[in-house]
């Protein structure tokens, strides 16, 4: 008599946990590593012309294949996205593996959307300089359709490409080339 | 006797089920909070007349807090972006002009598919902001 009860105690806490969610605390905190981030995703030119930026950020975004969802001149916002592949042979021969041996079919990753943000921000030093910040994040989805990771990207080497890209670019821009 | 039980295990499913919703399209015009205290906690004033500074400071802040800026429209003040760490944290944060010295910043967030109705979350968004703007917060009454 205990085991059907126990199970439905279970269930019903299941549908419960269903109803209710809750934001995590640091969600919106600013910490020590929010400022690591802002390090990583952003860098200085030596120069007021926001547009000079903000074009030269587009070319890059269609280099490597974004859309442009949304651009916003005067406050300096670009929103770009792309659709792309996202199989991994390792995860995929980490299924088949498992697959062999328990016999349970293993989603694996199928497709992913990337996205990215870049604002320009004028700095007040006197300077004449403006920051550039990039934040990429994607979402990616299984072979049965299901999101499977939601995360922001923050892997040092990507944005070091990212604005080598733009230096040069900005370069280009200016020169007119 | 484990027909009593199983029933017994049904009736506390369907107890746990009551807490959940009978129509999903009443959550188009659903808040749990009033909207008077939902505006509190989402609104503050800042003494500025600079409405795109005030816009910026928006920007970078989410920024800080690990957003992708989606939308931002300077005519209307309203910016948007959001958030994906294993969750995905929407929000949308809009710069009206009180006066002739004033910026009120509301912000409204959304967490996975629920609503952000708890205090805290905005304070912690404002602490953010006040730091990127150099200025206080103020409670609007």
């Amino acid at each position: 008599m205990r085991k059907p009860i126990v199970a439905a105690l279970a269930a019903a806490s299941v549908l419960l946990a269903g109803c209710e969610q809750g934001i995590p605390p640091e969600a919106l905190a600013i910490s020590q590593v929010s400022v690591e981030k802002r390090q990583l995703q952003t860098r200085y030119f030596e120069t007021e012309d926001e547009s000079l930026l903000l074009n030269a950020s587009v070319a890059v975004l269609q280099d490597l294949g974004f859309t442009l969802e949304e651009s916003e001149t005067d406050l300096g916002v670009l929103l770009a996205t792309k659709d792309r592949d996202a199989t991994e042979a390792g995860q995929i021969a980490g299924a088949i593996l498992l697959g062999v041996l328990t016999g349970v079919y293993v989603p694996t990753d199928r497709n992913q959307k990337i996205r990215v943000s870049v604002v320009t921000r004028p700095l007040d030093d006197g300077r004449g300089r403006t920051a550039v910040r990039a934040t990429f994040q994607r979402l990616v989805w299984d072979t049965q359709g299901n999101l499977s990771k939601i995360e922001g990207l923050n892997e040092p080497e990507l944005y070091q490409g990212f604005f080598e890209k733009l230096a040069q670019s900005v370069f280009l821009e200016a020169q007119e080339i | 006797m484990n027909r009593t039980a199983i029933m017994a295990a049904a009736a506390i499913a369907l107890i746990g089920l009551a807490g959940c919703q009978t129509n999903s399209k009443d959550q188009v015009l659903a808040s749990s909070e009033s909207q008077v205290a939902l505006r509190a906690m989402q609104s503050r004033a800042f003494d500025t007349s600079d409405k795109l500074q005030t816009m910026r400071a928006v920007i970078a802040t989410l920024q800080d807090l690990g957003f992708v800026v989606e939308k931002a429209d300077d005519v209307l003040g309203t910016v948007s972006g959001t958030k994906l760490d294993g969750y995905q944290l929407r929000m949308t944060v809009t710069v009206r002009p009180r006066g002739e010295t004033q910026m009120i910043v509301r912000a409204n967030a959304q967490y996975n598919i629920t609503p952000v109705e708890d205090p805290v979350p905005y304070q912690q968004f404002f602490a953010a902001l006040e730091k990127a703007m150099f200025l206080s917060a103020q409670q609007v009454d």
